[in-house]
C-alpha cells in the first residue's frame, strides 16, 4: 500500500493533446501470472525455452483463425487519425500509447515473418525480428490498452486495436507470460463460478443480508432469490454487485424492479458471474468455458429468459458472442430478446406502465451518464440503432428530474474508457488507471462547473470500481459514481412503500 | 517478497499479502500496518477480527454490506457505513483490512 509516486494530470476543461514524451510509461507493467494461474487456463507456467517458435506458431494460428487480424495488420496507411484518440495516450503522452504505435508492435513482427517484403527487405517495410526486447514491449504496452475500441471509431479503415491487443496478450500467455490479475480471476470462475471466488454459502448469506437491509430501509419484502428452479428469468450479474459499493445498490435496484413487476427471477450460484475475462486475454477456449456456465445454469433452472446486469464487457460477450459460444438458445422463450440487458428489461416495463418512477426521489442530485465502452461500441440494446445510448438515458430521465450529458465528443460511441477496462483494473497499474481516466475526468469537471453535476451513473462494474478509486485523485468524491439501477430503485414506486 | 517479525520470516505476495493464511498473528498484523503508517486501534481490531471469523466460516472476505452491518451492530449504527471504514482504512476497507487480517486480496471488478 505504498503511496502513489506519480503526478495526477491537471484537470482541463477542454481536452488538450499532450506533447509526446517518449518512454513516459515504459516502467508500467502488471504482475506476471504465477505458474498455477497459467496452468489452470491451459497456458504454460513460465516462459518456455522455445518461446520464439511458440509465439510465431501462435501468431500464425491467430492469423488463420481471425480473418480480421491480417486485414487490420495489412491495411493501416499511417494517416494519423487515431493518434490522439486513446485515453492512455492523452493521459500519459507516451507515443507507444498511440493506437497506431500499439498496432505496430505486432505489425512489425507480422511483416518480418509473414510477408514477402518483410522476409527479404525488412528495413524497407518496418519489419522487425522477434526479440526479447520486443516481447517485453508487448507485455508492457498490450497492458496499456483497455480494448475500449475508441480509436477504431476514428480509423478510416475501421482497424480495431482491441483485437490486436487481444492477439498480443494471447501470444504472451501462450509462451508463458500471462497477466496475474486476469488469469487468476478466470481460474476462480472455472473453479468457483465468479471473479471473487465467492462460494455459495457466502453468496446466500450476502443475499439474506440484503433482504434484511431493504426490509429495514423501506419496509418491503424484496427478495433476492438464489437457485430457484422454475423461475421465469435467470439474472446474470457481475459478482462485484454482491460485494462492492456502489455496485450493490444497483443489485438492490434490479431486485426492486423484479419485485414490482411480479416476474419471477433467480440468481444462480453456479453461474454467479456476468464478467468474462476470457475476452480480455483474447482466449476463445477460456471465454467459451466461462460462458458455458450460464447456459448450463439456465437449462438446469429451467428458466425462459436470461437478463444481464450492469457489466460492460459482459454485455458485449452476451450480445455479440453468446450465440456462437454457447448457443443455440432454443430452450428460451423466443418472444423476448435473447439475451436481454437489465436496462432494456426495466425500460420495457416502464413503457408498458407496469412500473412507475417518481423522479422527485432523486431531486437532490444532478446526474450525468458515463457510456461504457463495451456497451457503446461493441453491442447494442433494444430494437433500434443506438438503443444502447437511448435506453439508459430514457431510464435516467425517468428516474431523475436533473439529467445532463457530457460533451458529445466524450459520449455515445465517442465515449472515453473509464481508464480501468480490459483487464487493467488492478492496483499494480494504478498510475496508468489514474492517468488514463483524465479525459473522462476533464469532461466530468466541465459539467460539474457548468451544470452543477453531483453524480455520474454507469452500467459497468469495472467503471464503477475504477471511478470510486480514481475520483479522489482528481479532488472529487468517490461516492459521485452510482449504479444506474440505484437511481431507478430509489425512484421506483413500490406497492407497499416507496 | 518477505518480512521478518521476532526473527521469523514471513512470505508475502507482490503486494504484501501473506502467502500462508496460517502464518498470521497479531504481531504480524501490527507489523504490516506499521509499514503503511497505520496504528491499529480497537476499532481496527473489531474489523480485523470480524474479517477473520467470517473468512473462517465462508473462505472469502465479507461483502462490504455484510461488513458494515456487522460493524454497525458492534460499534453503533453511525459506524455501520463505508465512510467510517474508509476513515479506519484509507486504502479501502476490503483491501487494506484484508491484508492486516492475513486474508488474500479480493479479486474481480472491485
Amino acid at each position: 500500500m505504498t503511496k502513489p509516486d506519480f503526478e495526477t494530470p491537471e484537470l482541463t476543461l477542454t481536452q488538450d493533446v499532450p506533447a509526446v514524451q517518449p518512454g513516459a510509461m515504459e516502467h508500467s507493467k502488471p504482475f506476471v501470472a504465477k505458474a498455477a494461474h497459467q496452468e489452470a487456463l491451459g497456458f504454460p507456467g513460465e516462459l518456455v525455452d522455445n518461446w520464439k517458435e511458440v509465439a510465431l506458431d501462435k501468431m500464425s494460428d491467430l492469423l488463420k483463425t481471425y480473418r480480421s487480424l491480417p486485414v487490420f495488420l495489412d491495411s493501416c496507411v499511417k494517416c494519423g487519425a487515431c493518434t490522439d484518440k486513446c485515453h492512455y495516450y492523452l493521459g500519459t503522452g507516451d507515443p507507444k500509447n498511440m493506437p497506431v504505435a500499439r498496432q505496430d508492435l505486432l505489425r512489425s513482427v507480422y511483416r518480418r515473418y509473414f510477408t514477402v517484403a518483410g522476409k527479404f527487405l525488412p528495413k524497407l517495410v518496418g519489419a522487425k525480428d522477434l526479440t526479447e526486447e520486443v516481447l517485453e514491449d508487448w507485455y508492457k504496452y498490450y497492458h496499456q490498452c483497455s480494448e475500449c475500441r475508441r480509436c477504431s471509431v476514428y480509423c478510416p479503415y475501421g482497424i480495431d486495436t482491441a483485437e490486436i491487443t487481444m492477439a498480443g496478450r494471447e501470444i504472451l500467455a501462450s509462451v508463458g507470460i500471462g497477466q496475474k490479475y486476469s488469469n487468476e480471476i478466470i481460474g476462480k470462475v472455472h473453479k468457483i463460478g465468479n471473479n471473487l471466488g465467492l462460494p455459495k454459502p457466502a453468496l446466500a448469506d450476502t443475499l439474506d443480508g440484503l433482504e434484511e437491509e431493504v426490509k429495514e430501509d423501506i419496509g418491503v419484502d424484496v427478495k433476492f432469490p438464489l437457485d430457484q428452479s422454475g423461475a421465469d428469468v435467470l439474472v446474470i450479474v457481475p459478482s462485484a454487485d454482491f460485494f462492492a459499493e456502489p455496485h450493490v445498490d444497483g443489485l438492490i435496484g434490479y431486485a426492486k424492479v423484479f419485485h414490482q413487476s411480479g416476474i419471477s427471477w433467480t440468481l444462480s450460484s453456479y453461474a454467479s458471474e456476468a464478467a468474462n475475462f476470457g475476452i480480455f486475454v483474447g482466449n476463445y477456449e477460456n471465454m467459451q468455458k466461462v460462458a458455458e456456465r450460464i447456459r448450463t445454469a439456465a437449462m438446469e433452472l429451467g428458466v425462459k429468459r436470461i437478463v444481464v446486469g450492469e457489466c460492460g464487457h459482459a454485455w458485449r460477450v452476451a450480445y455479440s458472442f453468446w450465440n456462437t459460444l454457447i448457443g443455440p438458445f432454443d430452450f428460451l422463450d423466443p418472444k423476448f430478446p435473447i439475451p436481454q440487458h437489465v436496462c432494456e428489461f426495466t425500460n420495457d416495463l416502464l413503457s408498458q406502465h407496469i412500473l412507475r418512477l417518481d423522479a422527485e426521489a432523486n431531486d437532490d442530485k444532478i446526474v450525468t451518464f458515463h457510456d461504457s465502452c463495451n456497451v457503446s461500441r461493441g453491442s447494442r440494446m433494444g430494437n433500434q440503432p443506438g438503443g444502447q445510448f437511448i435506453i439508459p438515458r430514457q431510464l435516467l430521465r425517468a428516474a431523475c428530474n436533473n439529467f445532463v450529458d457530457m460533451s458529445p465528443e466524450t459520449t455515445h460511441e465517442h465515449t472515453f474508457c473509464c481508464g480501468g477496462g480490459g483487464g487493467l483494473l488492478t492496483d499494480d497499474l494504478l498510475e496508468l488507471r489514474v492517468k488514463g481516466a483524465s479525459p473522462r475526468m476533464n469532461a466530468l469537471q466541465r459539467v460539474i462547473e457548468d451544470e452543477g453535476v453531483t453524480h455520474m451513473a454507469a452500467i459497468c462494474a469495472i467503471c464503477k470500481s475504477q471511478f470510486s478509486k480514481v475520483l479522489p485523485f482528481y479532488g472529487m468524491g468517490m461516492d459521485m459514481i452510482v449504479s444506474l439501477h440505484q437511481l431507478v430503485g430509489d425512484a421506483l414506486v413500490l406497492d407497499n412503500g416507496h | 517478497m518477505a518480512f521478518e517479525v521476532n526473527g521469523r520470516e514471513y512470505e508475502t505476495d507482490e503486494e504484501g499479502y501473506l502467502a500462508n493464511l496460517s502464518d498470521w498473528s497479531a504481531e504480524v498484523a501490527e507489523r504490516m500496518a506499521t509499514e503503511d503508517d497505520c496504528d491499529l486501534t480497537e476499532p481496527h481490531w473489531e474489523v480485523i477480527n470480524f474479517l477473520r471469523d467470517y473468512y473462517d466460516e465462508y473462505q472469502i472476505a465479507p461483502a462490504v454490506r455484510v461488513l458494515t452491518k456487522a460493524i454497525g451492530k458492534k460499534l453503533g449504527k453511525d459506524k455501520g457505513n463505508s465512510k467510517y471504514l474508509y476513515e479506519l482504512f484509507p486504502y479501502g476497507p476490503a483491501k487494506q483490512a484484508c491484508k492486516y487480517a492475513g486474508l488474500p486480496k479480493p479479486t474481480g471488478c472491485v
